[in-house]
């Protein structure tokens, strides 16, 4: 009973403190500090709930039993990291995405090929193609590489379409001072057209890790050597282990974010001319 | 309509591709077949051979255009194996994850917009939340929904779906209940309008345009969503379960019919919610 109350309090205390900051204070600080009080607030009511309810583990694991867990396991933890995140989804992630922006270079030399692949792209990137995930394991294997094809599928089309997007991102104007220049097709290019169309590439880039994510762990469902994080999740499932699979859960989310913000972080440092970069 | 030559061009490029390759993945198999019986394969015997293999390894279009129409008109709407009923279980839930992302989305971007502490607190973590790959838990939602003892098998997948879908909403309500200008906000502090009274007469007519743009993303990630939830451990109905019977059984063609299936539901409710959006924002009088 004193932990619900304790966590009860906490919670309010906690978004009292919020309260005032968010109408006193200013600042980058409490743009951080907020987000992070209110991320504590929910792991010690979450940790509250859990004793003061006394909520078995099979339901739901208590953040701190979950902790433990983390801590036993690193070493299989890494592996599946390795095995899903860096085999599965990066190498896919870096080959879909390196296809689709190319494909889109080749595409934007011919106006009539360009109408006819966007709205097809465009219809293409809405489609649950997951869906391809039982049919690359087919073809592919078990390995990672069958993840990797996944992810391939996955990006291709998303980035293809936001780079197609990103290459007529010149105004005439601009267009006409290189010709005026007499720069060629390719100077054109590197010097004018890619720059502007960075906003956009890397605009794919940030929802092309999510996607990558999603790909490599489905992909795993369907079949996959005994590693790898949609592998042990699944099968911990079964075992009702849910400590680990909160473990699992807690190393995707934080190799997710990291991705994520990794990429947004180049983002910043490639296109720092662009309005929205601006402090 | 100048579009529609380039479209038509790229679609039948696909289909050419599509068709060379099964001709190339599938001969193997057809050349294995014919060396043991000891036989010479010709040209044509091999081409007509690979596109009509029983488990091939790619099925040629027309293999998966046989299978769909079998699936769809081939067997009675209320029979398991009917893909018009896996397709309704699936649009069922689809669409029950969607309402419940709206819900979500909306309400969430509402008290984001009158609280400030809400903005702060909140805004960050729905932003993180969009990069925990959330298939990881689809398999521990269903788990979990089954142990608190909630039979329903759907709830679980309409939960997976809402989660995909309400942040699109989210972002674009934000946006949209932010979009009246300082002049708009003023005229109606001069009619001493309510809070209440300038959000239902000013702040919710002006965002539904943006909230209209970001259904079309909602529902395409509903779709996944459901279509994820229906994968792992325990779904045995829709779609998904479909594509994962088909490959756990070496029934390649049964995996495409549902693909494809899949793909259709997609395309409908897509071009749905774009006609309603389009009715929508010309009963609004946006300009187009």
């Amino acid at each position: 009973m004193t932990w619900l109350i304790g966590a009860i309090v906490f919670w309010l205390a906690a978004w009292a403190v919020n309260t005032v900051l968010a109408r006193r204070a200013s600042g980058r600080w409490v743009r951080l500090v907020v987000p992070l009080l209110f991320g504590v607030t929910i792991l010690i009511l979450w940790e509250g709930l859990v004793r003061g309810l006394s909520i078995e583990t099979v339901i739901l694991p208590a953040p701190s039993v979950i902790w433990t867990q983390i801590l036993a396991s690193t070493g299989t933890l890494w592996e599946d990291f390795v095995q899903t995140i860096l085999k599965g989804a990066l190498s896919g992630y870096v080959m879909g995405c390196a296809a689709g922006v190319l494909v889109a270079i080749l595409v934007d030399r011919h106006p009539f090929l360009r109408r006819g692949l966007l709205p097809v792209g465009n219809f293409v990137a809405a489609l649950p193609i997951v869906g391809v995930a039982p049919i690359m394991v087919m073809w592919f294997g078990f390995g990672w590489e069958s993840k990797a094809a996944v992810v391939v599928a996955m990006v291709f089309f998303p980035m293809l379409v936001n780079s197609v997007a990103g290459l007529s991102a010149t105004d005439q104007m601009q267009r006409d001072l290189m010709r005026t220049y007499a720069a060629s097709h390719v100077q054109t290019l590197l010097r004018l057209r890619l720059p502007a169309a960075m906003p956009f590439i890397f605009n794919g880039l940030k929802i092309c890790t999510t996607l990558a994510l999603i790909g490599a762990i489905v992909a795993e469902f369907f079949g996959s050597p005994i590693r790898g994080m949609g592998f042990r999740i699944s099968t911990e499932v079964g075992r009702l282990n849910l400590p680990m699979v909160w473990a699992e859960i807690a190393m995707a989310a934080l190799a997710g974010s990291a991705f994520y913000g990794a990429v947004a972080l180049i983002e910043r440092r490639v296109t720092f001319w662009h309005p929205s970069q601006r402090k | 309509m100048s579009r529609v030559l380039p479209v038509l061009t790229v679609l039948l490029s696909i289909l050419v591709i599509w068709y060379l390759g099964t001709v190339a993945m599938n001969a193997r198999w057809t050349l294995d077949q014919a060396a043991r019986a000891g036989q010479e394969v010709g040209v044509v015997d091999l081409v007509r051979d690979t596109m009509n293999q029983r488990r091939p390894v790619l099925p040629a279009p027309h293999q998966v255009v046989i299978e769909l129409y079998d699936g769809v008109f081939g067997a009675s709407v209320t029979s398991r194996r009917s893909l018009v009923y896996q397709g309704f279980i699936t649009l069922e839930t689809t669409l029950w994850g969607f309402g419940l992302g709206i819900l979500l989305g909306v309400g969430l971007a509402v008290s984001i917009t009158y609280s400030r502490t809400m903005e702060l607190s909140v805004m960050p973590w729905a932003i993180i939340s969009q990069t925990i790959p959330i298939v990881a838990l689809a398999p521990m939602i269903v788990v979990i929904a089954a142990q608190v003892g909630v039979q329903d098998i759907r709830i679980p997948k309409a939960v997976i779906a809402a989660y995909l879908s309400f942040f699109p909403v989210l972002v674009s309500m934000v946006k949209g209940l932010n979009s009246p200008d300082a002049m708009q906000v003023d005229l109606m502090r001069t009619y001493n309008a309510s809070n209440g009274q300038s959000f239902w007469k000013l702040r919710l007519p002006a965002s539904l345009p943006y909230l209209f743009a970001s259904l079309k993303v909602a529902i395409a990630a509903s779709l996944v969503g459901t279509i994820v939830g229906e994968l792992p451990t325990g779904a045995t109905s829709g779609l998904g379960a479909r594509m994962l019977i088909g490959s756990q059984f070496g029934q390649p063609l049964q995996t495409w019919s549902a693909l494809f299936a899949a793909a259709i539901l997609a395309g409908g409710l897509i071009l749905l919610v774009g006609a309603v959006e389009k009715a929508a924002n010309r009963a609004m009088g946006v300009a187009r």
